[in-house]
């Protein structure tokens, strides 16, 4: 690591007037921050501190329907809430899919959110050409191996995925990330939240220098929804591809359908023709099913390695939503 | 906000109050128990937050050592693998991973049993199935875990499954 000082932050005025200034950055749960400082992909010389900032970790009920979680609560502290687990479980089974035991003690909700890509070309410890690692040194995946890489929204310039569980399934929840700046604060739907390769490849998120999630609000309680994690090990690994599905129901027939997929794209990709058509179609009718979700695969671009995330990316939709259909309201 | 290349630490580890001075922010937890307090029983395997054989307690939850900045403890209490037994007698997870055979080369021992043991806290012991899921964090690459899974079970005190 290269040499930084350190500061507490008390208050979240001194937070985000002092994280304004270059070369800052935030520490909250630190387990994506201490690898990024150990592979050199961040060199902050000014660390602030905000785990111990007051009234950003507790989960309250919004008026009119709701929840508004605080940006540093602790992963397992908001799936095993029993608000979220009850009226959320997509983001309570998302989360407990994410990472280890141990990590999620750590980690916080909107930390999560700031993860970085785990492609390997990205991540190495030599450096190797990377557009998110160094703008124009080029993409070593993009003709590399890439057969875990994105099949949605990549350019030749950046081809890596978002690899974040719960920021799947706020984009089906359609959750609002609130955040604060020295210029002021915003609400950021969490669906826009991350940014495609396609305007600025070194860029991750929405955020500007020195702007700090506060809390993550959730809409209107959905309790049919269902969060399905396709991976390599059964368990603290990685997606290849997963699948976030919240329904509304009417008997056996769809009323509303929102569907995101995770780590096919460098953000969580919503399946927005599927859903239109998913409306009124009947639980039961797989086909019906199987042709809706079609749908939305027509912009799908597989790379050199990675055609069957295709497939595999279809078939984790539709498990998810028959997998939220059965959870009970 | 005053930022400081070097800070005073003052932390509680294995019941004891320390006070450490001239500590470099970017010292980890890990290599702070290791390097300046000697407690080496709190093993640094992968330093990525990926392995957890640095799993320690801190305030009572089980977290990776090696994911710490020592610095933000400051106040807090910590609990390693040498602070886990009563004097004498062993903790009842420390005797289950010996009575069920838990390991073999004892590399991740440590993070396991203190793994093990905030499990059974948080009572994540329900089948065997609960018991691997919520162990899953602590990789042993001699692969005990067939073993160890026992004897998580018999220290959380639970019949076969």
């Amino acid at each position: 690591m290269t040499p930084f000082v350190y500061a507490r932050a008390d208050s979240l005025g001194d937070t985000i007037a002092a994280g304004a200034a270059p070369d800052s950055a935030f520490l909250a749960g630190g387990t994506e921050l201490l690898n990024w400082l150990r592979l050199g992909i961040t060199e902050p010389t000014r660390i602030i501190d905000i785990s111990r900032l007051d009234g950003l970790d507790q989960v309250e009920a919004l008026p009119g329907g709701g929840l508004t979680i605080g940006a540093l609560m602790h992963l397992n502290d908001v799936a095993l809430h029993a608000l979220v687990v009850r009226d959320y479980p997509v983001l309570s089974q998302a989360i407990l899919n994410a990472a280890s035991p141990q990590l999620r003690n750590l980690a916080t909700i909107g930390g999560n959110l700031l993860q970085k890509t785990r492609c390997a070309y990205f991540r190495a410890e030599e450096q190797l050409p990377c557009n998110k690692r160094q703008l124009g040194s080029g993409c070593s995946a993009l003709h590399g191996i890439n057969d875990n890489h994105a099949i949605f929204g990549w350019t030749e310039d950046c081809v890596a995925t978002q690899p974040s569980d719960p920021a799947v399934a706020l984009a089906a929840l359609d959750a609002v990330i609130v955040t604060a700046h020295r210029s002021g604060g915003r609400r950021i739907p969490a669906a826009e939240f991350h940014l495609l390769p396609d305007t600025r490849p070194e860029a991750d998120n929405v955020l500007q220098q020195g702007e700090l999630i506060t809390a993550i609000e959730l809409p209107a309680p959905a309790p049919r929804s269902a969060y399905l994690k396709v991976r390599e090990r059964e368990s603290y690994e990685y997606a290849i591809v997963s699948a976030a599905a919240v329904l509304e129901m009417d008997g056996q027939t769809i009323r509303r359908a929102a569907l995101a997929l995770g780590s096919v794209a460098l953000r969580p990709w919503r399946l927005s023709a599927a859903e239109e058509q998913l409306a009124g179609a009947e639980i039961g009718d797989r086909e019906a099913l199987s042709t809706a979700i079609e749908q939305s695969f027509a912009q799908a671009r597989p790379l050199s390695q990675n055609a069957y995330k295709i497939e595999l990316a279809k078939t984790a939709a539709l498990r998810a939503i028959e997998k939220a259909a059965r959870m009970s309201s | 906000m005053n930022f400081h290349d070097r800070h005073l630490l003052r932390l509680r580890v294995n019941g004891e109050d320390h006070s450490l001075s001239d500590l470099d922010p970017r010292v980890t937890l890990l290599d702070l128990l290791r390097e300046r307090l000697h407690l080496t029983g709190t093993k640094k395997g992968c330093n990525f937050g990926e392995c957890g054989a640095c799993t320690v307690h801190l305030d009572g939850r089980r977290v990776n050592a090696c994911m710490i900045l020592a610095v933000s403890c400051e106040g807090r209490e910590v609990t390693t693998i040498e602070g886990l037994a009563d004097g004498d007698a062993l903790h009842p997870v420390q005797q289950a991973f010996i009575d069920h055979d838990g390991f073999q080369c004892g590399f991740c021992t440590p993070g396991q049993v203190m793994s093990a043991a905030a499990l059974i806290e948080e009572g994540h012991t329900g089948s065997d199935a609960e018991i691997r899921e919520w162990m899953s964090g602590n990789l042993c690459r001699c692969s005990a875990y067939p073993q160890i899974v026992e004897a998580v079970r018999a220290a959380a005190g639970r019949a076969s499954q």
